[in-house]
């Protein structure tokens, strides 16, 4: 396992009254895709917004490079090289496609100033935002919005991605489409936190899995052990196999 | 990175196209058409039209601001009018002081107005600055405190005014080349009033301008839109309201200016008589659009003269009744901001 680039240890996050994570502790290595699983309400998406600075943790501490995210500003956060994807996609439907990708490049004022050769290989693995590069992202369809999302996460190098879900809602053939772009961003040692249900997905993408329940992390390891463990996996995922494989 | 080869170009027909939504401008086409055969005389209707784009372009600039504000941030000022009551008694001052200047001639008049909108502007915008700092930071996301508060700071601002300038009315009369009419055959069009058009559909192409062309601009539309996803791409999106509450503010100014010049008079109150006809402007346009804001104002400009003049009791619920309509038309307003 490669040296971590992300570690959480002991975090705890309280969204008003509610007590939501309960001491989470685990690492994401450098270059590898983390899969974070869990049933509903596990509290997956809050430690996304946990590890962005969206929802601030209690108690705990969060470490991107050694360096402590704890308390620090949401920008300051992403500035610092990590891009998120959340599970409502979170674009922007009155802008367009180029608009959409101009401004999550932070160093690109126009078009002009995007890096060609990125735009090129993004446009290699989504065809459908340079056909749709005009158009008002709002009027695309919901595979091709979540290709948005994650282009617009990758538009410029990032250290880490934090992809909360991205096959919700979406037809098998889309999702394919993003397992094989994953699958790109994966050959080029692009550092990935993927929250995600489908166990299909996460079975091709990843190379670690941290499981959730009840806000704490209840298992860490390979994915390929719990590939493996049909047993494991009905304990910790209540999966039934034959619907998932 | 693995470099993949980028798809050819699809045949531009194969592109769909972004359709503009037409209606809410041919609404307002349709208004001025309409009045033609209601007001009976040509000249009449011109006068009248003239006159109620003037206004329409005056008050899109006032609340201009006060829609970026609140598409923004989410934050409900209804303090706004004390930038308007403060830039048109800057006007007072400055035109005051340049007065002899201004009657000279038709550039030395245009001369002195630009220098009391730019002091003006920079007097609103400063306030703006401090005003945010004070009175709106402390309450962000509490609407009904917002409202007590931005009031509150309009109310004391409103007596700082009565301090420095006094609590009575003070004229603010055009300079004399800008006094009178032109007369397009037999239709009398007040000069002051086609140079406030003009100053309004100039500030209304940099405002689409810098929205629609410039990295600010796209900053702004995503903000208005959802905040927080701005924020997760790296922008700190509070000094971002910070730049748009005092360029707001400064719009307010500016517009005050040119209400003052249009009312020849200037009271304390001007802020809060002209703050109902904003926020009637920009929910009709829908809250955080700045072209509905635009269509918005011209409509409610239009609709005041036209009424004025063919049933002046109408004019006086002109603005709420059209309000009413718009909404039941459309609920979110002309241009409603997705995701809000």
């Amino acid at each position: 396992m490669s040296a971590p680039l992300l570690e959480l240890k002991g975090v705890h996050t309280r969204i008003g009254a509610y007590h939501i994570l309960h001491g989470v502790d685990f690492a994401v290595p450098e270059g590898e895709v983390t899969m974070l699983l869990g049933r509903n309400g596990a509290g997956k998406t809050t430690t996304l917004r946990t590890i962005m600075g969206l929802w601030q943790a209690s108690a705990g501490e969060i470490l991107f490079r050694g360096q402590r995210l704890s308390g620090m500003a949401t920008p300051d956060i992403a500035a610092g090289g990590i891009a998120y994807v959340p599970e409502n996609m979170g674009i922007f439907t009155d802008l367009t496609v180029k608009e959409n990708i101009v401004l999550a490049a932070r160093s690109a004022r126009h078009e002009g100033e995007l890096d060609r050769t990125r735009l090129d290989w993004i446009f290699g693995l989504f065809p459908a935002l340079q056909k749709f590069w005009l158009y008002p992202a709002g009027k695309l369809s919901g595979g091709q919005k979540q290709m948005l999302a994650v282009a617009r996460a990758i538009c410029e190098p990032r250290a880490l991605l934090l992809i909360d879900e991205p096959s919700k809602g979406l037809a098998p053939s889309i999702i394919q489409n993003l397992i094989s772009a994953f699958r790109a961003l994966k050959a080029d040692r692009t550092t990935i936190l993927l929250v995600e249900q489908n166990f299909l997905m996460a079975k091709a993408l990843g190379d670690r899995v941290a499981v959730m329940d009840d806000g704490r992390v209840v298992h860490t390891g390979a994915m390929a052990e719990l590939a493996a463990d049909t047993t494991l996996q009905q304990r910790l995922l209540g999966l039934s196999l034959g619907a998932h494989q | 990175m693995n470099t993949v080869v980028a798809p050819a170009a699809p045949a531009a027909s194969a592109i769909p196209k972004a359709s503009f939504d037409w209606k809410p401008v041919a609404l307002l086409v349709g208004l001025m058409i309409a009045a033609l055969p209601a007001v009976g005389s040509g000249s009449s209707w011109l006068t009248l039209t003239v006159a109620g784009l003037a206004m329409g372009m005056i008050v899109f600039i006032i609340a201009s601001g006060l829609t970026l504000v609140f598409g923004l941030m989410d934050v409900l000022n209804f303090g706004h009018g004390v930038f308007i009551a403060l830039g048109a008694f800057m006007a007072t001052t400055v035109m005051g002081g340049m007065a002899v200047f201004a009657d000279q001639g038709a550039l030395q008049a245009l001369a002195a107005i630009f220098c009391a909108m730019l002091v003006a502007m920079a007097v609103a915008g400063a306030l703006g600055l401090a005003f945010e700092r004070v009175i709106v930071r402390p309450v962000y996301g509490l609407h009904l405190k917002q409202i007590l508060i931005t009031m509150g700071g309009m109310i004391v601002g409103e007596e700082i005014i009565k301090v420095i300038w006094g609590p009575l009315q003070i004229a603010l009369p055009l300079p004399a080349p800008l006094r009178g009419a032109f007369l397009i055959g037999e239709a009398a069009i007040e000069k002051y009033r086609v140079v406030a058009a003009a100053i309004g559909l100039v500030v209304f192409v940099v405002l689409a301008w810098t929205l629609a062309r410039t990295k600010v601009g796209l900053l702004i539309r995503a903000g208005v839109q959802d905040r927080e996803m701005v924020e997760s791409l790296g922008y700190r999106i509070k000094r971002l309201f910070v730049g748009v509450f005092a360029a707001g503010s400064a719009l307010a100014g500016l517009g005050g200016v040119m209400w003052g010049l249009y009312q020849q008079a200037v009271a304390p109150q001007i802020g809060a008589q002209v703050n109902v006809l904003i926020f009637i402007v920009i929910i009709i346009g829908g809250l955080g659009s700045t072209l509905g804001c635009f269509i918005g104002a011209l409509l409610v400009g239009l609709l005041a003269n036209y009424t004025g003049f063919l049933a002046p009791k109408v004019a006086l619920f002109s603005n709420i009744a059209l309000m009413v309509a718009i909404l039941l038309w459309r609920p979110q307003g002309l241009y409603p901001v997705t995701n809000r």
